[in-house]
């Protein structure tokens, strides 16, 4: 009998070209995806006088710095999209250009555009790159140099991660998100809980989410720290892959779901590290600090340094000056300046709708942008009718890119201004020098748009699911 | 990129937890081409906000004491490469940013793991001031205002710290298993392939 396996281990050893004597392993890289952050990697190739290895499985896209409002680009934010521009033209690399229908985030558009699939190692030099598990795929960030060595050879050398099993039994409440999971558990483990691991999302809960959830809850992994998150495929897996643009199709079709089938862990399978989470504890969580971290449900309060011991006084003490709020104050009295629903974590389809039937037929009572994940769900947004809604409620309805998640592309939230986000940090000076940042759902940003407080969305939502 | 054995130098302490990598470089620097130099960036923004910033007390800053999860958050290289063009050879925490601590390794910036006790002992044991410091990579050991601290390091960081090693160089050498890992993927999986 065989020796039961979990994912993980099927996914890395179908990678694995290699293993050096110190235990580091060298792997094949499926899909290398690029962005305008690239550029000190083209840099370091082109020093060599070397061009990318496989230009078929590398994949570029403007989103870092796409600009999602019409007018005039600032010089800096056009040199570095010309830049990407030229080094994909330079190695015949496909590239979703800005005017490209398919053009988006990164994380958003590889599943939409079928290059991310079940059984595929996958990288990028982004941390959320470990947004693709969510299809049962190897996939994590890496940085510069990461990213030279993999155009220069297609590979990547990789120390194995230790494995780690959430289980999250139960369904999750109405109105209570994929979002709002993975806010729970990082709260409870710690931004570097995860640390070193490779987490498999498993339980009923998670087989009940979409896609789209999947991707939501994968993205965040890397806010715990983790190496990578992943979710084994199933029927929603392949009902979502199959008439995607790159999607294998006929016999390769068939051939992949017989592949994919087989990607699960085998029952008893061991993990390093196992935590169980009851769904049903899981109330719409916000953060109120500057680490994914500082989350807790929007019925909670925030807490006093003074009850918190070593560090973690600091930490807490630090955070709320700079977030400029007041220790054991209920957090749904927080008085927001603006909203922000976008980003690689909650930017999709399914989220702008959730958002949408928070708003319909209601008026935000401060400004806020929507930046859609892609083109493609900018188009279909506005096909639904959800845009209509946005614009309604008086909020601004922007091009597909990062956006306002990082502001590289000078969408930015004022120093001193309080933004409820979608986004996936809060980290000091995230959303620009200064800007307070509170993480949650698109469902409360929406709730938040319209009362002009961190508020609970679940009374907005009733009879509205 | 040349490597490095042993250094001697001013050690300080950021007695903070959480220090992210959009905190180390924040996001508007990154365009910048990098023989600019990226050390003006490093903690920009705390650093102009408090002009009794660490960093701003002491110029010449060798080796940093910090608390968990240094380095957490976004891939941006850039975070070290402020680091580095600083003049930091070496990060002492009780745990970093996973791609950070590859992102480190792969430009001579050591990324050393101690616990979280000994990490207090010596934030206390530094306090405002700077320290004498070295460390010694041959070794695995550093002594810190006179405190002596044993680390756990990788051999194959090690290896790459000492060596200034270039992962693009040493993989030359796999280039036919890579080859034949390729041709016998796509013969087994050829849905792997983008179609379009």
């Amino acid at each position: 009998m065989t020796t039961p396996q979990t994912l993980f281990a099927k996914l890395w050893s179908a990678h694995e070209i290699m293993q050096r004597g110190d235990g580091t392993s060298l792997l094949w890289v499926d899909r290398h995806l690029v962005h305008e952050g690239s550029h000190h990697a083209f840099a370091n190739l082109q020093s060599r006088g070397m061009k990318v290895n496989a230009p078929n499985l590398t994949f570029g896209v403007v989103d870092h710095y796409a600009p999602t409002r019409t007018g005039d680009v600032a010089p800096d934010i056009r040199r570095m999209i010309d830049t990407l521009g030229y080094n994909a033209k330079k190695n015949d690399i496909r590239l979703f250009d800005l005017c490209d229908p398919g053009q988006g985030i990164v994380h958003v558009i590889g599943p939409e555009q079928g290059l991310t699939l079940p059984g595929l190692l996958i990288n990028c030099g982004d941390s959320h790159t470990s947004t693709h598990g969510a299809f049962g795929a190897l996939a994590f960030g890496v940085g510069a140099t990461e990213v030279a060595h993999i155009l220069a050879t297609q590979t990547i050398w990789q120390r194995r991660p230790r494995t780690m099993c959430i289980k999250v039994n139960g369904t999750l409440g109405p109105a209570v998100t994929a979002k709002d999971l993975a806010l729970y558990w990082i709260a409870k483990l710690g931004a570097d809980g995860a640390r070193g691991h490779a987490i498999e999302y498993a339980g009923t809960a998670i087989e009940g989410l979409s896609m789209e959830g999947r991707l939501t809850l994968c993205n965040l992994s890397i806010e715990g720290g983790a190496r990578l998150g992943l979710i084994a495929p199933d029927q929603v897996t392949f009902e979502y892959v199959k008439g995607r643009n790159f999607a294998p199709t006929g016999t390769d079709w068939d051939a992949a779901l017989t592949d994919w089938q087989a990607l699960h862990s085998d029952e008893s399978a061991a993990f390093d590290r196992e935590v169980t989470i009851d769904a049903c504890e899981i109330a719409p969580t916000v953060t109120w600090g500057t680490s994914p971290e500082d989350a807790l449900p929007i019925t909670g309060h925030v807490p006093d340094p003074a009850t918190l011991f070593g560090a973690k006084r600091e930490h807490a003490r630090l955070a709320l000056e700079y977030m400029g709020l007041d220790a054991g104050m209920p957090i749904d009295t927080v008085k927001v300046d603006q909203i922000f629903i976008g980003s690689c974590t909650n930017g999709r389809i399914e989220d702008l709708r959730l958002a949408a039937k928070v708003l319909s037929g209601r008026k935000a009572c401060i400004p806020g942008l929507v930046s859609p994940g892609s083109a493609a769900v900018k188009k279909q947004a506005e096909a639904e009718g959800l845009a209509q809604i946005f614009v309604g409620a008086g909020l601004e309805w922007a091009d597909a890119g990062c956006s306002m998640c990082v502001g590289m592309n000078g969408d930015l939230v004022a120093a001193g201004k309080r933004c409820a986000s979608s986004t996936n940090r809060n980290f000091k000076g995230r959303q620009g020098r200064g800007a307070r940042t509170h993480l949650m759902s698109p469902a409360m940003v929406a709730a938040a748009a319209v009362t002009g407080h961190l508020t609970d969305v679940r009374p907005l939502l009733e009879g509205r699911l | 990129m040349s490597g490095w054995t042993k250094i001697a130098g001013r050690a300080v302490a950021l007695a903070q937890a959480n220090v992210d990598t959009d905190q180390l470089i924040p996001a508007r620097f990154m365009s910048t081409t990098r023989n600019k130099g990226y050390g003006g960036f490093l903690l920009h923004d705390a650093r102009q906000d408090d002009a009794d910033h660490v960093l701003n007390r002491h110029k010449c800053v060798d080796i940093l004491v910090t608390r968990r999860n240094f380095g957490g958050g976004s891939s941006r290289e850039a975070a070290v490469y402020a680091l580095v063009d600083f003049g930091v050879k070496a990060v002492f925490a009780p745990s970093f940013g996973d791609i950070f601590q590859s992102n480190a390794v792969n430009n001579g910036l050591l990324p050393a793991v101690l616990d979280t006790a000994e990490i207090e002992l010596l934030i206390d044991l530094i306090g405002d001031k700077d320290v004498v410091a070295e460390v010694d990579l041959s070794v695995s050991r550093a002594v810190i205002g006179g405190h002596v601290v044993p680390f756990n390091l990788e051999p194959v960081w090690q290896q790459k710290l000492v060596n200034g090693w270039d992962d693009i160089d040493l993989t030359a050498q796999y280039n036919e298993q890579i080859a034949e890992f390729r041709a016998a993927r796509l013969v087994a999986h050829p849905w792997a392939m983008p179609t379009s």
